[in-house]
């Protein structure tokens, strides 16, 4: 009877233990199961990123649709490209659409903004985005607001 | 001045000595001859007394400790408008470092130091030497399943106390200073990777459980059979398992997130 208890207490720290395990790793880390490995590449260059890092979020309207895979220079264009993932159910992407990088509140994380273009093809596989805008440099915003104000 | 060095050098050999005696003890017990058919009872039992009776503290403190850095992070970051931040800063604070600090720490001063008085206090009552009488090995019968116990629950106390910390913050921030409940959690679930933070806490709770229990296992079977013995054992386990396990916890984090 004793043994009985004893083991009874015992299963319910492991049932507590392995739940605590999977609340961790879905719960709090948001680590999903499903959307890993889905989904289409595609490549944006950009004259700065800002503080743009890999696993940054890819949004349309706000919504995500993908995250960045990776950030490289490109050692002949002297631009930064950016590779992304989009889940494979966002297939509406037109070939005229464009990227921005875009801060999340003031002093949020930065993470890739695309707008649809109007072109009936779509984005697929290893496609470009061409028209892209820069991260918001604060220095250089100030350094032109200055400049402005000095030449009034 | 010579009698100085003497003392020192005497000093310095009795520790390298015992911690051989521990290697000893830790590779007699465990790797040489393993039998897990007569273990599973006495480990069921040890777990028992060394995970599930730990249990309330850890959830009690864990509770405790979210809540208080629940309200910590609020005060200090609603100065800076970004009060959602706080879901992201509970949950990374108590993930990587105090959930397994404090549980190890609360750990040694539950379990590590009972587990030192019993085995101190079956060798003063030459209940271990008996035992080897009777021509049973102590080390696989006393002390392995302990050992293997206390490495067994550490991380599992880790876990529970990471969630249940995580649920205090969640408490105080959301329901009692009115952090909108879907930007809490989203943060948090952005900032919080699996692999990196989780699984770096679990690997951390590992180490310090291995590590814990090895020191109260080892004071008590290597302990003065007096009653004098047995106390100063029980506390050596407490101030060594605090000190190595923040000791360890310095070096364990600048390897994992220290980019060496």
């Amino acid at each position: 009877m004793r043994m009985r208890t004893m083991e009874i207490g015992v299963g319910f720290l492991m049932l507590a233990g392995f739940l605590a395990l999977v609340v961790l790793a879905l719960n709090i880390s948001g680590l999903s199961l499903a959307d890993q490995g889905s989904g289409y590449k595609i490549y944006a260059r950009f004259e700065n990123i800002g503080g743009l890092t890999p696993r940054a979020k890819v949004a349309m309207s706000g919504v995500q649709i993908g995250e960045v895979t990776a950030i490289r220079l490109d050692p002949q264009m002297l631009m930064a490209e950016v590779e992304m993932k989009i889940r494979d159910e966002v297939n509406y992407l037109s070939t005229d659409s464009s990227a921005q990088i875009l801060t999340s509140g003031l002093l949020g994380e930065q993470y890739i903004g695309i707008t649809s273009g109007a072109e009936d093809e779509m984005l697929g596989e290893g496609d470009r985005i061409r028209d892209t805008q820069s991260a918001l440099v604060l220095e250089d915003l100030i350094g032109k607001f200055l400049f402005n104000k000095v030449s009034e | 001045m010579l009698d100085w060095v003497q003392s020192l050098g005497r000093v310095g050999l009795a520790r390298l000595a015992a911690f051989g005696r521990a290697g000893q003890l830790l590779v007699q017990a465990l790797v040489a001859r393993p039998d897990p058919v007569m273990m599973f009872p006495l480990l069921v039992k040890q777990l028992y007394f060394v995970g599930v009776l730990s249990l309330i503290i850890i959830v009690v403190s864990g509770g405790f400790i979210g809540m208080v850095l629940g309200l910590q992070g609020y005060t200090i970051l609603v100065d800076y408008g970004s009060e959602q931040a706080v879901g992201q800063m509970v949950a990374l604070s108590l993930v990587r470092e105090l959930a397994p600090v404090v549980t190890a720490l609360l750990f040694a001063g539950r379990a590590g130091s009972a587990l030192t008085a019993e085995i101190g206090l079956m060798k003063a009552t030459e209940q271990l030497a008996s035992l080897e009488m009777i021509g049973v090995d102590p080390l696989r019968r006393v002390i392995a399943p302990r050992f293997w116990a206390g490495f067994i629950s550490m991380p599992i106390l880790t876990m529970i106390f990471s969630v249940v910390g995580i649920w205090g913050g969640a408490i105080v921030a959301v329901e009692w200073l009115g952090i909108f409940d879907g930007s809490f959690w989203a943060n948090m679930q952005q900032a919080v990777d699996f692999r990196d933070d989780v699984l770096n806490g679990v690997i951390k709770s590992i180490v310090f459980g291995f590590v814990v229990t090895w020191i109260a296992v080892f004071e008590g079977y290597d302990c003065t059979p007096t009653s004098l013995g047995i106390s100063q054992a029980t506390t050596r386990t407490v101030v060594f398992s605090s000190l190595a396990v923040l000791g360890l916890d310095f070096i364990l984090t600048a390897l994992m997130f220290g980019e060496l």
